[in-house]
């Protein structure tokens, strides 16, 4: 770091060639970037594969089982693509809480609570039909946003950061889901008098009529019409916070909150709106996932999120969106990405081989995504400073 | 009255558990880091007082590599949260989900053989009715929890070091103008929850149960995090609270094994439940260190 050049964009504001340097250093910390991330993926990619080599398995052969389970044949794709649908709901979700500064993390409650109420809903209507599916995607829209009500208040009332509070709802939406479907007088399934078996912790089937509709179904697989759902909202999400004023606002909140008091923005109002928001695509995945593919709901008997109903995708939509940077246009391929790879992983099963790797791929994609970007941060923030410190010698 | 003994003797071993991560999430906590990678270094350093156990056929090794482990997840928090400046949060995510998926699947492609650690008896207190033997007949990491508790105190209120880690978590615009290290302070208090943590997994693993199950701290790490909270962030609160949360745990094991029934969905969502009440009741502004969860980058 010698070069004139490398100051260059901080004198931005003063008139002359500067403009075109400041372009050019741009353009190299674009280029950086690239180069980095290129690196931070190799990285990723030769870890995941060291580990593999340790369980004694071929990284080829892995990678061609996860390639030919999420994309190989058309129930491979059809898999790939129900997975992205609830991916890419909550990550768009996850976009609104996190652009308005709200740290939302409490994605896999609120989808629990949202197949919760959907359940309930779904099991109580008169009627079954097309209507009924519009009504059960709202009521668990309705129960995520529910489950984000209190954390709301509690940061713009108490001043308790939304970070613990999301967190530890987590937990507890897991156990009421456990005890709706462990009491036979709230939602478990009711068994025939002359069964032999117990009732098993989990709710009756819904009514075949209240299943998602199919786009393309064959053998073996059903391609519902959730994709479509999720990536409508992705792209309305992304029109709404880039070229709307209500976006605007929002984003101008996340980035300044005591900036944004001058736009006449209210914090409660627009914060715990954006929060309450991004629960309630949460739990309309939920719903996605109860009426596209498990018609029931099940809920384990864990403390933990696998075994739990909403089964670890509202964490994946959380991590689609920060890779994606908060931008749910970008979640749109990095949600089919991890869809890809969750679908391609519950193939290797077949293999032999563990299928938690799929954790491991997806935990070293995220770090590696999010640090390159850091870097090019911190690169332009300490040239920043040099200059800083320059002007004032 | 046997009934007792042996809640007893099951919750002490549960909270021993949580105090261990609850004690390094405090520290982290007061100096602004809300780490939940607390579950990440406690699964991790399970595995590995398992793995190393396993390898090196000694209870020591196990919880000599329990430690490195619980100290390299540490690190690579602190490095990422606290050098490159990533949302902590985000950190915490991905190494709770690396934790999972990296030990689930090398537990699923070894077959491990762990060592166990002994259990020591304390003459003459462990013979004490109801409590002696909860507290005085346990795997030998157990015992170190009574030197560690005034210990962290000590390290937190006693020392320069632990003003700095509280003023840290606090203020740390001030603490820069002062002279202090902001960002190399919470790296280091990320490091003693490390410590904490590595402790706290091998006790679980090669002290308690001497084997390694996939997910086997079930969410502790997130338990030990309430109890912080539930304890308001303070040494006895946090102490009380870990007694407490183990308490219900031992009674949800026990209690169905001698004839009660209970809704186990209330006693497992407990300690989160009783963490958020607390919140709520807490008076505003005195929620825990002022910057904890804030990032923090430097004037120059």
């Amino acid at each position: 770091m010698s070069a004139a050049a490398d100051v260059a964009p901080v004198d931005e504001a003063t008139p002359g060639d500067s403009g075109a340097l400041a372009r050019r250093a741009r353009w190299s910390d674009a280029g950086l970037f690239a180069v980095l991330l290129a690196l931070a993926l190799l990285l990723a990619l030769a870890l995941a594969s060291a580990l593999l080599a340790v369980a004694d398995a071929s990284p080829a052969t892995v990678f061609d089982a996860i390639i030919d389970g999420s994309l190989g044949s058309a129930p491979a794709l059809a898999t790939t693509l129900n997975h992205t649908s609830l991916i890419l709901v909550v990550a768009a979700g996850t976009c609104i809480a996190f652009r308005a500064g709200m740290v939302n993390i409490g994605q896999e409650g609120q989808l629990s609570i949202g197949g919760l109420t959907a359940t309930a809903v779904a099991l109580g209507l008169p009627f079954a039909g097309p209507w009924a599916v519009v009504i059960i995607l709202l009521a668990g829209a309705a129960g995520g946003a529910i489950w984000a009500v209190a954390p709301a208040f509690l940061r713009f009332r108490r001043g308790v950061s939304e970070v613990v509070t999301t967190l530890l709802l987590n937990f507890v939406a897991f156990q009421a889901v456990s005890y709706a479907v462990n009491q036979p007088r709230l939602l478990q399934e009711d068994v025939r008098a002359d069964s032999v078996t117990a009732p098993s912790p989990q709710s009756n089937r819904l009514p075949d009529d209240d299943m998602l509709p199919a786009l393309s179904s064959g053998t073996g697989y059903r391609l519902h019409v959730g994709i479509v759902i999720a990536v409508v909202l992705a792209l309305a999400v992304g029109f709404l916070i880039r070229r709307t004023t209500l976006g605007f606002r929002l984003r101008v909140f996340g980035f300044n909150p005591r900036a944004a008091r001058r736009l006449d923005v209210k914090p409660g109002v627009m914060g715990g709106g954006a929060l309450i928001a991004s629960a309630a695509f949460a739990g309309l995945a939920g719903a996605v996932l109860l009426t596209g593919v498990t018609m029931r709901l099940q809920g384990g008997f864990s403390s933990g999120v696998y075994g739990s109903f909403s089964n670890n995708f509202g964490w994946e939509g959380l991590v689609v969106a920060l890779v994606a940077t908060y931008d749910p246009v970008y979640a749109i391929p990095v949600g089919f990405l991890f869809g890809a790879l969750r679908a391609g992983s519950g193939a290797l099963t077949a293999t032999g081989i563990s299928p938690t790797i799929a954790a491991v791929v997806q935990a070293l994609v995220l770090i590696a995504v999010t640090v390159p970007a850091l870097l090019i941060v911190q690169r332009r923030r300490r040239r920043e400073v040099q200059a800083l410190r320059r002007e004032r010698i | 009255m046997d009934d007792v003994a042996l809640i007893l003797d099951s919750a002490a071993r549960l909270s021993a558990l949580l105090l261990f991560a609850a004690l390094g999430e405090l520290v982290a906590e007061r100096a602004g880091t809300l780490n939940i990678s607390v579950e990440a270094m406690l699964l991790g350093s399970a595995f590995s007082g398992a793995l190393g156990s396993w390898l090196a056929g000694s209870a020591l090794a196990g919880l000599a590599t329990a430690i490195l482990c619980g100290l390299l997840i540490a690190s690579v928090q602190a490095l990422l949260s606290h050098r490159l400046a990533v949302d902590q949060f985000i950190t915490g995510l991905s190494l709770n989900l690396l934790a999972l998926g990296v030990t689930s699947f090398l537990f699923a492609s070894f077959d491990m053989d762990s060592e166990s650690m002994g259990t020591f008896r304390v003459p003459l207190l462990a013979d004490l009715p109801l409590v002696g033997d909860a507290l005085f007949d346990q795997s030998w990491l157990f015992y170190l929890l009574y030197p560690l508790v005034p210990c962290t105190w000590w390290l937190l209120y006693r020392t320069r070091w632990g003003l700095q880690v509280r003023s840290v978590g606090e203020n740390p615009e001030s603490c820069e103008v002062t002279g202090i290290d902001v960002k190399k302070r919470r790296r280091q208090a990320i490091s003693w929850c490390g410590l904490m943590c590595g402790l706290g997994g091998a006790y679980l693993s090669v002290g308690l149960i001497g084997s390694f199950t996939p997910n086997m701290t079930a969410g502790r790490g997130f338990i030990a995090i309430a109890a912080v909270i539930f304890g308001r962030w303070t040494i006895r609160g946090t102490v009380a609270a870990c007694i407490v949360f183990g308490g219900t745990d031992a009674l949800r094991l026990a209690l169905p094994a001698l004839g009660f029934e209970l809704t186990p969905q209330l006693l497992i969502a407990a300690p989160y439940l009783l963490a958020l009440v607390a919140m709520l009741l807490i008076r505003p502004g005195r929620q825990g260190p002022a910057a904890l969860g804030r990032g923090y980058t430097e004037f120059a």
